[in-house]
């Protein structure tokens, strides 16, 4: 058994769902084009995981093998339709934003990919952190893919954050650059994949100067020029 | 052979069991929702109504008095659309149609259009579309003031020939980049406009 920091390490880092997995990148793509839609997105799929990983772990001894497979879809779509439910009762707004993209956290792939590979083999605790890590991972690369599009895209930051937190929230928007024409790139559908490739790539930046060794800072004397 | 049809039948329990827990649990959760998820869209409709035609001038229910017209040329879809009615002291206000403009960039755009009784549009909104984000989605409040220059708008006070976009020589703005939304917008409100010029009575009455 992994220790919870590992797991967290590997949610958020390591093995990220978005960035090292490269999964679920269709609403990834289709909703991060603003920070608040990316974060609506990204608490109800981490909601999904932690229920659908605790449940597929408790049952993980009772389930036979070849059937497997269609419980889990079971328990995956039972949970994606009670969460559509209550988000349709008490974040309607939103939800109408998000639309269709709530349902089809039922086809993200890393949620089932979570249940066979990891809930199905761990003990419960273990899973439950698993499906909190990966869901924040996820949630992490919408908010960041969902600020980049939205500072270039439209020049403000938090916009519509009402539809999550209420009327108080409604003058929290950051107007990033004022009187902004918007650049329509970022806001399309290429405008992500172009984010979501250069996030990848300054993840591998970080990563492998992580790993190399860090290089001896030598000084060397000072030679006086010669006149 | 005995073996195996135990294990099956014991898998197709398993899956059976499964599907009543998912069932049980979608309908707790549809019970404890559905009241409010109904109230949810009523008063989001009803906010949309609003925005149109105030409360301070009509006095009747928007959501209880409406009629349902059907009119594909008209309304761009086959469907019955609902028309909404303000009404004070039983006479009525104003009227809200809800047209589909067909021939949008990117499918159709459901449209709130509400008319004075003198046939004067008290505005225009769109509630549902997919046109291209940055380009068509001009037509959203939040976006551009566009729709805006629908209001005060009749055919008494301009003629429907001008009832055009500016590149088709008519009298509405189009926008940077993309002319077939407002066109599309234009279009289905001057139908709407004379379809109720044509049907005033009917509308009226009952």
């Amino acid at each position: 058994m992994d220790s919870y920091t590992q797991i967290l390490k590997n949610g958020l880092w390591a093995n990220n769902q978005a960035f090292v997995a490269l999964l679920g990148l269709c609403p990834l793509l289709a909703v991060s084009n603003t920070v608040i839609n990316g974060l609506g997105l990204g608490i109800a799929t981490t909601l999904t995981l932690i229920l659908s990983n605790t449940i597929v772990s408790i049952i993980r001894h009772h389930v036979g093998n070849e059937i497997r497979l269609p419980v889990f879809v079971l328990i995956i779509a039972s949970i994606v339709t009670a969460i559509e439910l209550i988000m349709n009762a008490f974040f309607y707004e939103l939800y109408l934003i998000l639309g269709i993209f709530i349902p089809l956290i039922v086809t993200n792939c890393s949620i089932i990919g979570r249940a066979e590979a990891y809930a199905s083999k761990n003990p419960v605790g273990a899973s439950a952190i698993d499906g909190f890590a990966m869901g924040t991972g996820f949630t992490a690369a919408l908010v960041i893919l969902g600020a980049m599009r939205e500072i270039l895209g439209s020049g403000t930051l938090l916009a519509n954050a009402h539809l999550m937190f209420g009327e108080a929230a409604r003058d929290i928007t950051i107007h990033v650059i004022s009187d902004y024409e918007g650049f329509l790139l970022a806001i399309l559908p290429p405008g992500a994949f172009i984010g979501l490739g250069l996030i990848i790539a300054l993840k591998n930046v970080i990563d492998k100067r992580i790993k190399e060794p860090r290089k001896q800072i030598v000084e060397l004397p000072l030679t006086p020029k010669k006149a | 052979m005995a073996e195996k049809k135990t294990s099956m039948i014991k898998a197709g329990l398993v899956l059976g069991l499964f599907s009543l827990v998912g069932i049980g649990l979608v309908s707790l959760t549809y019970s404890v929702t559905h009241e409010k998820i109904a109230e949810n869209e009523r008063l989001f409709l009803l906010k949309n109504l609003q925005e149109l035609v105030p409360q301070s001038i009509h006095d009747n229910d928007l959501l209880a008095d409406t009629i349902q017209v059907s009119n594909a040329e008209a309304f761009g879809q086959n469907n019955e659309i609902t028309i909404y009615r303000a009404k004070k002291n039983e006479k009525l206000i104003a009227l809200i149609a809800t047209p589909t403009a067909p021939d949008g960039y990117n499918g159709s755009i459901k449209l709130l259009v509400a008319i004075k009784e003198n046939g004067e549009l008290m505005g225009v909104r769109a509630v549902s579309h997919h046109e291209t984000p940055g380009l068509g989605d001009a037509i959203d409040t939040n976006k551009s003031e566009w729709v805006f220059s629908f209001n005060g708008r009749s055919l008494s006070n301009l003629d429907s020939k001008y009832w055009r976009v500016k590149r088709d020589g008519g009298e509405f703005d189009q926008f940077t980049g993309a002319t077939i939304t407002p066109r599309a917008v234009v279009k289905a409100v001057l139908k709407t406009l004379q379809y109720y010029q044509a049907h005033k009575a009917e509308l009226t009455d009952g």
